[in-house]
């Protein structure tokens, strides 16, 4: 069944649409004179102006390799994060530790570690899925390159993003 | 037509048209962008400035760099298209914007000499004659296109431009009447002795005076007013009469086919109408360069000939004034929603050519009452 919609019946004023008018360049005058005056302000001229000091504690920015207190590297190359990457951006090369090494009882240790930051969707499931707490989503936003090559962060470059992470870890502890 | 005459008027057409009148529409864009991003709470182009350098100058580089960007685009015809007509539309819509400009008074007299190009004694009607004109351009754009959404932007075009330039016509008549005289001049210096048309405050036309006519005829002073500056934006096909562009309907309406410095002469072409439609609206209605209260008469004091400085100040308050209704005409575009086309169509024939034929007699009226005897 079809529904009548009962129209409004419009006032002289209404219907000659000069006050409706007048109502609405109010309006728009109050907002220019607002930002004019500086009342109000919603853009942020970004090169110059930053909001890193209001970015929340969870922000997702550019994933990175932490050492701990003592500038060990945390990653054991279990290569979780590697085979959880929806874009596959992480490319691991694991390499074993010597023997005769001090801290030969990890076992394994990143011989080249490579995160294409073209292909990084900064979801954090590589930080999700780490064992050993190793790999961190920083705060760093503005990752920008000339090249495809220089978009590629390898070992280096994520140590020094990512910096030192203190806090107990397991797989030093001698006793375990 | 001695050798002075002819430097002389060339001077003034170089200084107005491409010293004033084209900086205009290029600043006329900025400002468009400027203060609709104001309105909508944004910032707006800020950045650009002296290039390879941190000045900014608040973005006032912008048209500049976009006439670059215009010039240095590819310049492309479709296969499909009419290829005379579709060359010759772009130059059909600016050039009669910016030819209206002759007749326009932009100051009174700098040293002894008129400030206006051609001093016609028909002014208003030139302006017509060559304003109307500018559809050619839009109709044409629309036919040699050959595409859907162009012939209907075409079409519309027309069909508004007929229903409002009757508006716009009739509803000159009552300020034609007003001041008995045709010449652009003439009417800004009777509105710089006499008080404005719509500022009847010194002068003869002041009430303590004896000017009970010129507060009468403040009314139809007035609908004569709203009529004419409306039908004006329905004239630059700017909102809420921008039919024939129409994006959201029409893609881009008549210049959907055109891109480059072809497109650009279509965009300027209508901030071009819109600041000779501005400078028509002061001219008529605000006194043109006239300063207000007679304060042209007080700093004239026993000078036979307009001294040079008030000559520069004259034809400062005139682009002042302009500007202020170009921000008006920009103001009114971020604010109101397009028009329906019946709507358009209904104000056009129903509303405004009543409204504006009433006019006529009202003030014909008010005139045979109060300046009879």
């Amino acid at each position: 069944m079809a529904i009548v919609v009962q129209r409004p019946k419009l006032t002289l004023a209404e219907r000659c649409y000069l006050p409706a008018l007048a109502k609405g360049l109010r309006i728009t005058l109050a907002h220019a004179v607002r930002i004019l005056r500086r009342k109000k302000k919603v853009t942020m001229q970004y090169p110059e102006e930053r909001w890193d000091s209001e970015m929340p504690e969870h922000y997702r920015g550019a994933p990175a390799l932490v050492t701990d207190e003592h500038g060990r590297e945390r990653c054991v190359s279990c290569q979780l994060c590697e085979f959880i990457c929806p874009p596959r951006a992480i490319t691991i090369v694991p390499e074993e530790i010597p023997a005769e090494d001090r801290w030969a009882k990890v076992e394994k240790r990143p011989k080249e570690f490579e995160i294409d930051m073209i292909r990084c969707i900064y979801c954090g499931m590589c930080e999700e899925v780490c064992p050993e707490q190793a790999i961190f989503l920083r705060k760093d936003y503005a990752i920008t390159g000339t090249s495809r090559e220089e978009m590629v962060h390898d070992k280096e470059k994520l140590y020094e993003i990512g910096g030192v992470r203190e806090g107990l870890v397991n797989k030093w502890n001698e006793l375990k | 037509m001695e050798l002075t005459d002819l430097i002389i008027s060339a001077a003034k057409i170089g200084g107005l048209i491409f010293a004033v009148i084209l900086p205009m529409v290029a600043y006329s864009v900025w400002a468009e962008r400027r203060v609709s991003a104001i309105i909508q709470d944004r910032v707006g182009p800020n950045r650009v400035g002296v290039p390879f350098t941190k000045i900014g100058l608040a973005g006032l580089g912008q048209p500049i760099a976009d006439g670059i960007k215009f010039l240095l685009k590819e310049d492309f015809t479709p296969g499909h298209v009419n290829k005379f007509y579709y060359w010759l539309a772009p130059a059909l819509t600016m050039v009669p914007a910016l030819l209206t400009c002759a007749v326009l008074p932009f100051g009174s007299e700098l040293f002894g000499e008129k400030m206006v190009i051609a001093d016609l004694s028909v002014g208003p009607l030139f302006i017509f004659a060559i304003a109307s004109l500018s559809v050619y351009g839009i109709v044409l754009a629309g036919w040699a296109s050959n595409s859907k959404y162009p012939f209907l932007g075409g079409v519309r075009s027309s069909s508004q431009m007929i229903s409002y330039e009757i508006a716009l016509g009739l509803s000159l008549v009552p300020v034609l009447l007003i001041f008995g005289e045709l010449n652009l001049g003439a009417i800004v210096r009777e509105q710089s002795e006499n008080g404005w048309l719509l500022l009847p405050l010194w002068g003869e036309g002041a009430i303590w005076n004896g000017g009970v006519d010129r507060l009468l005829l403040l009314f139809p002073a007035l609908i004569a007013f709203v009529v004419f500056t409306t039908s004006i934006f329905a004239e630059t096909n700017r909102l809420p009469f921008d039919l024939p562009e129409c994006e959201t309907e029409l893609v881009a309406g008549y210049h959907t086919e055109y891109s480059s410095m072809k497109f650009a002469l279509f965009f300027l072409g209508e901030y071009a109408a819109m600041i000779i439609g501005s400078g028509l609206i002061v001219t008529l209605f605000f006194g043109g360069w006239s300063l207000p209260f007679g304060w042209d008469a007080m700093l004239m004091g026993d000078a036979t000939e307009v001294p040079w400085w008030l000559g520069l100040i004259h034809i400062g308050t005139f682009f002042a004034k302009v500007t202020g209704f170009i921000l008006f005409f920009i103001w009114v575009r971020w604010t109101l929603p397009r028009f329906r086309y019946d709507q358009l169509m209904k104000l056009g024939w129903i509303v405004f050519f009543e409204l504006a034929l009433l006019n006529v007699f009202i003030t014909a009226g008010i005139l045979i009452l109060t300046r009879s005897n």
